[in-house]
C-alpha cells in the first residue's frame, strides 16, 4: 500500500447559480496576460451546451483521455510515445484557436477622443491576437443559459445516447431546463497530461497531488492540450509554453483557498484531503466503464483505518494531513455519503474533482389529482398542465419523480455516471432523501413514517441526513475548504541550507517568462 | 590560400562550432524558459501541415544523409559501386530534397501571409527560413549540377570536415570546388552559427528520452520516506529530490 494524499474538490452543482465569479477571480489573477486571454482555467459551462472548447466532450475529434484496448492496457487515445512523436510535427487532434474562441477588446479610446462628427462613435472590437478589428463570432460563454438559440443545446455531445424523443422532450418550451458545471483542472490520479508530455515537463506533485507544468522545461510539443480530455491544458502561443490551473497552489501553501473556490458566491465548491492508494492507480484505470466509478471511489482510502495511518505516516504523509483527510468535507460528500460522483469517468484520468449532480430543476412531479382548487393556482403561462395535474412536492409518490425528472437522468448519467444511470438515480435519491427529511423536520407537512421509509430506502439515518444538510447548506469557510499545511519551510530546509542562503534574496534565480527566439 | 578561403573554410567553421557549443549551453543554462519549438499550430494548423510535415521529415532525412557521408564515406563509397545503387541514392536524396524546399516554401508563404502569425514571427525567423530555402536551393543545384555528389562527399568533402573535427584542417580539396558548392558548404556553418540565436534549438531538445520513461510522473520535494522519521541525522547536503 502506497498511501499518498491529495487536494481533491467537491462541486455541489444544485448550489451554483452560473455567476462565474470563479472565472473571473481565476483570470484576473493567473491569465491576464499576452497569449493567455482566451485561457479560462477555471469556466463555468450551461448544459446541455457545446462548452468550451467547442464539443470538448467530443472525444472523436479530441481525442483525449485513456481508452481500453483488450482486457487489461489503457493507453492514450490521441497522443503517447509513438503516436505523440511521430505527430510531433503536426498534431491533427490540437484544437486551435478557433475552437475557443478569438479574444478581443474594444477601442474604448474612440469614444472619448473620435473627432467630432454626423455620429456617435462606437467601440469596435478589436482582437487581442492581431489587433486589428474583428466580427465577434463566438466567445466563452457563447451558449451560456442556452442563449441564442437551442442549436448549441442540441450539439451537446452527452446527448448521444438519448432517443431522438427524450432529446425533443428536453428542448420544448415548457419542459427546458438547464445547469451550471463549473470545470477546472482535475487534478487526475491518472493524467492523461502528464502521461503525453515528450518533454516530461508535466508532473504530479507527490504532497498533495497538484498536477503542474514545468515552465522552463516545456517545449511547446502540445501534446497535453490533446492528451487531457477535459481541454484543461493550454497552449500559450505568445510564450510558446503550455499552462494549466495550477489550483492557486501558492494559495494552498500559505494556508488559503484557491481563488476561485474563495470567490465562489454559491458556496459551492468543498476542498480536502484524501488519502488514496497509488499501488492500485493503473488498475482501477484499467477495469471496464461500468466498474470505473467504483474503482476510482475504491482508491480512496478511509483515513481512520489504522493501517492507512500507519501506511501513511510511512511514507512521510504529515499528521496534519492525516488529520485534514480525517475532518475533509470531500472525504464525507464523496466516500461517506456518496452523493458526489467524478465527472466523465470514462475518460480513465481518474479525476479528483467530484460533483454533486443537481436535482434539476427543482424536484417536483406533476400528480393526477381531482383537486381542481390547486389547478386554479398554476400560473396561467404554464398550461401544458391540464387541470386534473398538480404541482407537487410532497405526494407518496416522491421518490419516483427523480426517474420522471424533466431533465433525462440518462443525460446526467452521460456526464457523471459513465452512462450508468443507476448511479445517478442512487444518487438523486439520497438528495431527495435529505430534502424529504429537512421538510418533515422544518416544514413538518411530511409525515414522520414517509421521512422514515425514504431515508431508509437510501440507507440514511436522520443524523446523516443532518449532517449533509449542515455541509450542504450551512456550512461556514473552514468547514468546506481544509486544508492541510504545506509544510513547505521542511522543503526548503531539505532543499537549501538556510543558514547559507542567510541574507540573499531568495532561492535560485528568477527568469522573466518572455517568449524565446 | 587565399584570405577568403581561410575565413570561410577555416575561421567560420570554427566560429560556427565554438558559437553553437557556448551559445546553446548558456542558453539552456540561463534562459530556459525561451528554450522551445515556440509552435504556431495553435492559431493555423491547415496550412502548417502542407509545410511543416514534409519540411520536417525531408530534413532529418537529408541531415542523415549528410552526417552518414561523413561519418561512414566508405559505405557510401561501396553502395555507389553499382550505378543502378548511385542512382537509386541519388534520385531519392534529391526528391527529399525537393521535398523539403516545397514544405519550407509553404512555411515560409504562411508565415508571411497569416495576420496571426505575424504576431508571432521575429526577424530572426524570416532570417533563418530565408537562409535555409537558400541553402536547401543550393543543395539541389549541386545535386543537380555537379553530379555525382554522394560520390565526391566522401572523398573530398568528408575528410575536409573530418579535418575541422581533428583540429588540423586541411582546405587544398575543398578550395578547388567550384564556387556554388562551396558557398552551400559556407551557408551551412552560417546556419551552424545562429543556431543559439533561433528556435532551431528544439532539434536538441528533442524528446527521445520520452521512450523510455515511464508514462506517469510524480515529484516530490524531499525523500518522502525520510523527511519525517526520527533516525534521519541532518545534513549540510542537499538531498537527492527526484
Amino acid at each position: 500500500m502506497d498511501v499518498r494524499s491529495q487536494i481533491a474538490m467537491v462541486f455541489h452543482l444544485d448550489k451554483c447559480i452560473g455567476c462565474h465569479t470563479c472565472s473571473i477571480a481565476c483570470k484576473n489573477i493567473w491569465t491576464d496576460r499576452k497569449g493567455a486571454e482566451y485561457m479560462w482555467w477555471n469556466n463555468v459551462e450551461t448544459k446541455p451546451g457545446t462548452g468550451y472548447p467547442t464539443k470538448w466532450e467530443d472525444q472523436d475529434i479530441y481525442k483525449g483521455g485513456w481508452k481500453k484496448n483488450g482486457k487489461e492496457k489503457i493507453s492514450l487515445r490521441g497522443s503517447g510515445k509513438y503516436k505523440g512523436l511521430l505527430n510531433i510535427f503536426h498534431n491533427p487532434h490540437l484544437p486551435v484557436l478557433d475552437d475557443y474562441y478569438e479574444p478581443w477588446t474594444y477601442k474604448y479610446l474612440d469614444l472619448i477622443e473620435s473627432p467630432a462628427g454626423d455620429d456617435q462613435p462606437t467601440a469596435r472590437p478589436v482582437s487581442l491576437v492581431t489587433g486589428k478589428p474583428l466580427d465577434i463570432k463566438s466567445g466563452p460563454n457563447w451558449d451560456d443559459d442556452l442563449s441564442g438559440t437551442p442549436e448549441y443545446a442540441r450539439r451537446d455531445p452527452n446527448l448521444e445516447n438519448l432517443s431522438k424523443a427524450e432529446q425533443e422532450a428536453m428542448f420544448q418550451l415548457e419542459k427546458m431546463a438547464m445547469f451550471y458545471l463549473p470545470r477546472i483542472c482535475n487534478h487526475c490520479l491518472n493524467p492523461a497530461c502528464v502521461a503525453s508530455c515528450p518533454s516530461g515537463a508535466i508532473y504530479k506533485r507527490g504532497e498533495d497531488g497538484v498536477v503542474l507544468i514545468n515552465q522552463k522545461v516545456c517545449r511547446a510539443w502540445r501534446m497535453c492540450v490533446t492528451a487531457c480530455p477535459y481541454k484543461k491544458s493550454y497552449y500559450n502561443w505568445n510564450t510558446g509554453k503550455s499552462e494549466k490551473c495550477i489550483l492557486c497552489y501558492p494559495r494552498l501553501e500559505a494556508g488559503h483557498a484557491p481563488a476561485c473556490m474563495h470567490s465562489c458566491v454559491g458556496r459551492i465548491r468543498y476542498l480536502g484531503v484524501l488519502l488514496y492508494d497509488a499501488d492500485k492507480i493503473e488498475e482501477a484505470a484499467s477495469v471496464s466503464d461500468e466498474e470505473l466509478i467504483d474503482s476510482q471511489l475504491d482508491l480512496i482510502l478511509d483515513p481512520f483505518d489504522e493501517e492507512v495511518i500507519r501506511n501513511a505516516k510511512e511514507n512521510g504523509v504529515a499528521d496534519s494531513t492525516i488529520k485534514a483527510a480525517q475532518t475533509s468535507p470531500v472525504y464525507k460528500f464523496v466516500k461517506e455519503w456518496g452523493l458526489a460522483l467524478p465527472l466523465h469517468a470514462e475518460y480513465r484520468t481518474l479525476p479528483m474533482l467530484f460533483y454533486v449532480p443537481p436535482m434539476l430543476p427543482v424536484m417536483a412531479s406533476l400528480s393526477t389529482t381531482d383537486d381542481s382548487g390547486q389547478a386554479v393556482k398554476l400560473d396561467p403561462i404554464a398550461k401544458f398542465w391540464d387541470k386534473n395535474h398538480r404541482y407537487d412536492t410532497t405526494s407518496k409518490t416522491i421518490m419516483q419523480t427523480v426517474e420522471q425528472a424533466r431533465f433525462p437522468v440518462k443525460y446526467m448519467a452521460n456526464l457523471f455516471g459513465t452512462g450508468n444511470e443507476e448511479k445517478l438515480i442512487e444518487v438523486l435519491k439520497k438528495q431527495l432523501a435529505v430534502r424529504v427529511h429537512r421538510r418533515h423536520v422544518t416544514v413538518g407537512d411530511v409525515d414522520a413514517g414517509l421521512t422514515n421509509d425514504t431515508l431508509n430506502e437510501v440507507k440514511l439515518t436522520a443524523e446523516i441526513a443532518d449532517d449533509i444538510y449542515r455541509l450542504t447548506s450551512l456550512a461556514k469557510f473552514d468547514d468546506r475548504f481544509n486544508i492541510p499545511p504545506a509544510h513547505r519551510e521542511q522543503a526548503i530546509e531539505m532543499l537549501e541550507n538556510a543558514g547559507d542562503t542567510k541574507g540573499s534574496t531568495g532561492f535560485g534565480f528568477k527568469e522573466t517568462p518572455q517568449r524565446g527566439l | 590560400m587565399t584570405p577568403f578561403n581561410v575565413i570561410f573554410f577555416i575561421a567560420l567553421p570554427y566560429a560556427a562550432l565554438l558559437m553553437f557549443f557556448v551559445g546553446t549551453i548558456y542558453r539552456y543554462k540561463a534562459t530556459k524558459f525561451k528554450f522551445s519549438s515556440l509552435s504556431s499550430q495553435f492559431l493555423e494548423t491547415r496550412k502548417l501541415y502542407w509545410g511543416s510535415v514534409p519540411f520536417h521529415w525531408g530534413i532529418l532525412f537529408l541531415f542523415f544523409g549528410h552526417l552518414i557521408a561523413f561519418l561512414f564515406p566508405s559505405s557510401i563509397l561501396a553502395w555507389n559501386q553499382q550505378p543502378v545503387r548511385l542512382i537509386i541514392l541519388e534520385v531519392s536524396a534529391f526528391v527529399g530534397g525537393v521535398v523539403t524546399l516545397l514544405g519550407l516554401i509553404n512555411l515560409f508563404y504562411r508565415r508571411l501571409t497569416d495576420a496571426r502569425l505575424r504576431k508571432v514571427t521575429s526577424l530572426i525567423d524570416i532570417l533563418l527560413e530565408a537562409l535555409l530555402i537558400t541553402e536547401i536551393f543550393l543543395g539541389l543545384w549541386v545535386a543537380f549540377g555537379y553530379r555525382w555528389g554522394s560520390s565526391w562527399f566522401a572523398t573530398v568533402l568528408s575528410p575536409y570536415l573530418k579535418s575541422i573535427f581533428t583540429f588540423s584542417p586541411n582546405i587544398d580539396a575543398v578550395v578547388m570546388l567550384p564556387f556554388i558548392i562551396q558557398l552551400h558548404i559556407i551557408l551551412a556553418f552560417v546556419i551552424f552559427l545562429i543556431i543559439p540565436f533561433t528556435r532551431l534549438v528544439h532539434v536538441l531538445v528533442y524528446p527521445l528520452s520520452y521512450l523510455w520513461r515511464p508514462y506517469q510522473k510524480v515529484i516530490w520535494n524531499w525523500d518522502r520516506k525520510q523527511i519525517r522519521s526520527t533516525q534521519t541525522k541532518w545534513t549540510i547536503h542537499k538531498p537527492r529530490n527526484n
